[in-house]
C-alpha cells in the first residue's frame, strides 16, 4: 500500500492530548509518525492546511437496515454515507429484519461489510431474542463474531427481570448493554414531546419521564448488575440522573445524537414528519442541557442514530410516520455550527466524543493517531460553509430535517486503514 | 322577482367586489390558530348575511354554481357533514360526500393519493375530518384546492369554534373581557383547542374546568386559566361550554367511572343556579344526556345547543363563500 504524508494540518488526537499544527505519516495502513519532521519520500501528499486531522470518527449508533429494507439503506449505501460523513466506524443496531440476534446474522453483516462497505462496521447484537424482551440471546456465540455489544435498541427492554438478568450474563464478557430508554407504557400512543407544543398542534404527547425513568432504572441496575450505555439521551433530567450517577462511580455512560442539540420540539410544529423522532425533540431547556452534559463530560460520545426511513412512511399523517433522522451526513458540520462555533465546546472535546470515548466504551481499540494505530484519519475543513441537500447524500434515504440549513465543516477527507475512501469531500472511484 | 337577487346576496356581491382586499386571502382554513382577527370578525360578519339568506323562504343563491365540494370524512359524523352539505347547497355548490368505509382508503390508498385523485377529478374545495391532527395540513400541502378542516384528531375543529363565538355574540355582543367557561375533556377536544386560540384572540377570558387527567400539559401558554372546581367558577361565567366526554377515557383509565365525573363535572340545574341569570349554555353535541349534562339543562331556558347548529350552516356558508367564492373578473 502507498505511503500518505498529510501535510500541515491541526492534528488533534484527544488520546494522548495532541493538539498542533504538524504532519502525519501514514505506511501500511498504519500511522508511522506525527511531528513536523516526518520523512515521507515517495509518499502522496495531502495538503491539510488549515484543516483538522483527527482520528477516523466512531459512529456507536446507525440503523444500517440490512437485512431487510434495502430500500431504505443497504451496508453499501449506508457506509457510503458513513464516509462521507467522516465516519471511519460504524457500530450497527440489531433491530434489521430478520434481526441481529444470531451468529449466523452477525456473520453476514460482517461479510457483507467485507464485501460491499467503505468503512469498518461493527455489529450490535439483540439483547434478547428477536427483540422481544424477554428470552437473553447468545451473546457469546455473537461476540465471537465480532458483535461489540448488546442492544435492543428501538425497543426498551420493560421487564427489569429481564434486564437484570442480561447485565449480570452479560458482566462475564465485559461488553456494555445499550439500553434505549423508553417506558412503552407511558409514551404508548405519543407521536411528540408532551408539553406546550403537542397540547397546541393536538397530536398526542410522550412525556419526557418516559425516558427519564427508564435512565433511573437503568442507573440502579447498573450500580448493582453492571455496565450500561445509555442511547440517545434527549432530556435534561436524563442529563441530571446520569450526572449523580456518575459522581457515585456507577459503571453508567452515555450518549446524545446531533438532534437533541440542535433542534427543539418546534420543528414539529408544522408537522414535518422528518423531525419525528424517538425519543422526541425536547425544549430548549432540554437542547441547554444537553449541551451543558457534552461540556461537562456526563456525555460520553455523539452518535448519529442514523434512521434512514423512506418517503412513503415519513409522507403520511404525522401519528402514522416513522420515527427517525438520518444523521451521518450531517454530523461533523451541526456538532462545529451548533458546538464548536458556538463556542460550548472546544474542538478537542467534540473530537473526544466522537473517537476515543465510544472506542473506550466499546473497546474497538481504535480512535487515536498514536504511531502505529490502524491509520483510520478523518480530515476536516472547519470553515467550509455548505447548505444541506438531501439529494446530494449517499444515504438512500433522505429524511432529515436539515434540509436548507446552512452549515460550517465539511469532511474533505475519509481513511480507512491507510486507504483513500474520500477525496476532497467525494467518495473515490465512484 | 328572482329570489337568487334579493337584498343579502347582492349585499355579499357588492361588499366582495368593493372591498377585496378584506376577503380571506388563504387557499385553506386549517385552524383558528391561523387566522388573525380580522380574518375571524370577516367570516363571523358574512356568515350574519349568511344566516338571513338561510332563513329566507327559498334559501338558495348561485354565488358557488359550478364549484365543486367534496366531504371526505375518516371519522363519523352527523352534524358536521350534514352542516356543510346544506352550506354549499345554498350556496349552489355541487357537493360529493366521500363514504371513507367503502373508500380506496381500505385499500391501503394514502392520504395524499385520495386528495390528488380528488383534485384531478376538478374538485375546488376537500373538507377533511380525520382522526389525526395535521392530516388536513398534509392534504393542503399537496393540492391546489381549498382544504378545510372539519375537525382533526384532537387539534382544531375551526368552523365549530367559529360557530360557537357567532353564537356567543349574537347573545351577548362583543367578547372582550366575557368569561367563557369549556368544560370536561379537554385534552382529546379539538373543539375546546379552536374555542380557545379563537375566544383568546378576541379577548375573552378562558376559563378550563375538568379532572387533571384530562387538561393538557402547559395548556396555560394559549392564555387560558385552568381550574378544577366547577362550582367556584359557575358564578362569574358568562357562557359555558360544555364537552362531550367519551366512555372510551374512561376506559384508558383517566377517570374512575362516568357517575364520578358527572357528579364532579357534570352540569346540572343545581349546580345553574349558582350562575349568572343571563348565562349562555352550549354543547358542541353529540350530548350524553346524564353525564356531562343534564337533560334539564340541555333542554332548559339558558341553553343554546340548537341555535349552535342552526349558525353553524352559516358559518359554513359564510366560510366556502369567502374562500371559494372570489369575484371573476
Amino acid at each position: 500500500m502507498r505511503k500518505l504524508l498529510i501535510k500541515n494540518g491541526r492534528v488533534i488526537d484527544p488520546a494522548s492530548g495532541l493538539d498542533k499544527v504538524c504532519d502525519v505519516l501514514v505506511e501500511d495502513g498504519k500511522v508511522r509518525g506525527i511531528g513536523s519532521r516526518v520523512k515521507g519520500q515517495g509518499a502522496r501528499r495531502i495538503d491539510a492546511k488549515g484543516m483538522l486531522v483527527v482520528p477516523g470518527l466512531i459512529d456507536m449508533h446507525v440503523h444500517l437496515r440490512d437485512p431487510g429494507r434495502p430500500d431504505k439503506e443497504t451496508i453499501a449505501s449506508g457506509t457510503r454515507a458513513a464516509a462521507l460523513g467522516g465516519f471511519t466506524s460504524i457500530c450497527c443496531m440489531a433491530n434489521t429484519h430478520p434481526p441481529i440476534d444470531n451468529l449466523a446474522v452477525v456473520k453476514f453483516v460482517r461479510s457483507r461489510a467485507e464485501a460491499e462497505g467503505v468503512v469498518n462496521v461493527y455489529p450490535i447484537g439483540a439483547v434478547t431474542k428477536e427483540l422481544k424482551g424477554e428470552v437473553l440471546s447468545e451473546m457469546g456465540l455473537m461476540l465471537e463474531q465480532g458483535a461489540v455489544a448488546f442492544s435492543d435498541d428501538g425497543k426498551p427492554i420493560m421487564r427489569a427481570d429481564v434486564l437484570r438478568r442480561a447485565l449480570e450474563y452479560a458482566s462475564q464478557f465485559d461488553v456494555p448493554l445499550i439500553s434505549h430508554c423508553e417506558d412503552a407504557n407511558l409514551s404508548s400512543g405519543g407521536s411528540m414531546n408532551e408539553g406546550a407544543v403537542s397540547t397546541q398542534i393536538g397530536l398526542p404527547g410522550i412525556p419526557s419521564l418516559a425516558e427519564e425513568v427508564m435512565v433511573a432504572r437503568d442507573i440502579l441496575m447498573a450500580e448493582k448488575f453492571g455496565r450500561v450505555h445509555i442511547a440517545h439521551v434527549s432530556s435534561a433530567r436524563s442529563v441530571d440522573l446520569i450526572r449523580q450517577a456518575k459522581r457515585k462511580g456507577i459503571p453508567v455512560t452515555c450518549e446524545t445524537c446531533p438532534h437533541y442539540f440542535s433542534l427543539t420540539e418546534e420543528a414539529v410544529r408544522e408537522y414535518d414528519t422528518n423531525a419525528k423522532v424517538n425519543p422526541p425533540l425536547k425544549t430548549q431547556k432540554d437542547v441547554k442541557a444537553v449541551i451543558k452534559g457534552l461540556a461537562d463530560g456526563t456525555i460520553d460520545a455523539i452518535a448519529t442514530d442514523h434512521a434512514p426511513h423512506n418517503i412513503e412512511e415519513k409522507d403520511v399523517e404525522f401519528n402514522q410516520a416513522s420515527s427517525g433522522i438520518i444523521g451521518l451526513e450531517t454530523a461533523v458540520a451541526l456538532i462545529i455550527t451548533k458546538l464548536v462555533a458556538g463556542k460550548a465546546l472546544t474542538i478537542m472535546q467534540v473530537i473526544e466524543k466522537l473517537t476515543i470515548n465510544p472506542a473506550k466504551i466499546l473497546k474497538l481499540g481504535k480512535g487515536t493517531l498514536q504511531s502505529g494505530s490502524v491509520a483510520d484519519i478523518t480530515i476536516i475543513d472547519p470553515k467550509a460553509e455548505w447548505t444541506v441537500n438531501p439529494s446530494q447524500f449517499a444515504s438512500k434515504s433522505k429524511n432529515t430535517p436539515f434540509t436548507g440549513w446552512k452549515l460550517q465543516g465539511k469532511v474533505m477527507w475519509t481513511i480507512v486503514g491507510g486507504k483513500v475512501v474520500v477525496r476532497n469531500g467525494e467518495l473515490v472511484g465512484e | 322577482m328572482n329570489p337568487y337577487l334579493s337584498w343579502p346576496f347582492s349585499v355579499i356581491i357588492n361588499f366582495y367586489r368593493m372591498n377585496n382586499t378584506k376577503s380571506l386571502h388563504r387557499k385553506d382554513l386549517l385552524g383558528l390558530k391561523d387566522l388573525s382577527v380580522d380574518e375571524i370578525k370577516l367570516i363571523l360578519r358574512t356568515a350574519h348575511s349568511m344566516k338571513e339568506v338561510a332563513a329566507r323562504p327559498i334559501p338558495k343563491v348561485p354565488t358557488l354554481l359550478g364549484k365543486h365540494i367534496v366531504t371526505l370524512f375518516y371519522e363519523a359524523s352527523t352534524r358536521t357533514r350534514t352542516s356543510f352539505n346544506t352550506a354549499a347547497k345554498i350556496l349552489s355548490a355541487n357537493v360529493t360526500n366521500v363514504a371513507v368505509s367503502s373508500s380506496s382508503v381500505v385499500k391501503g390508498e394514502n392520504l395524499i393519493d385520495t386528495v390528488k385523485n380528488l383534485e384531478v377529478m376538478g374538485l375546488d374545495c376537500i373538507i377533511i375530518r380525520h382522526s389525526m391532527g395535521g392530516a388536513p395540513h398534509l392534504a393542503a400541502k399537496n393540492v391546489q384546492a381549498s382544504v378545510i378542516n372539519a375537525g382533526d384528531g384532537y387539534n382544531e375543529h375551526p368552523t365549530q369554534g367559529l360557530l360557537d363565538i357567532f353564537t356567543m355574540e349574537e347573545k351577548k355582543g362583543n367578547l372582550k373581557g366575557k368569561k367563557v367557561l369549556i368544560v370536561g375533556d379537554i385534552a382529546h377536544s379539538r373543539v375546546a383547542r379552536s374555542n380557545i386560540w379563537g375566544l383568546t384572540k378576541l379577548g375573552a377570558k378562558v376559563v378550563l374546568v375538568g379532572p387533571p387527567t384530562l387538561i393538557p400539559e402547559d395548556i396555560e401558554e394559549m392564555g387560558v386559566r385552568v381550574s378544577y372546581n366547577l362550582d367556584a367558577e359557575i358564578p362569574a361565567a358568562d357562557f359555558i361550554n360544555m364537552l362531550r366526554i367519551q366512555k372510551e377515557r374512561q376506559d384508558k383509565g383517566l377517570f374512575p367511572s362516568i357517575e364520578e365525573y358527572a357528579k364532579l363535572y357534570g352540569l346540572n340545574s343545581d349546580r345553574l343556579k349558582k350562575a349568572q341569570k343571563d348565562v349562555i349554555v352550549m354543547h358542541p353535541g353529540p350530548i350524553n344526556r346524564g353525564v356531562e349534562i343534564t337533560s334539564e339543562v340541555a333542554d332548559g331556558p339558558y341553553n343554546v345547543i340548537l341555535e349552535q347548529v342552526t349558525n353553524g350552516v352559516a358559518v359554513r356558508a359564510a366560510l366556502l363563500l369567502l374562500l371559494l367564492g372570489k369575484p371573476t373578473a
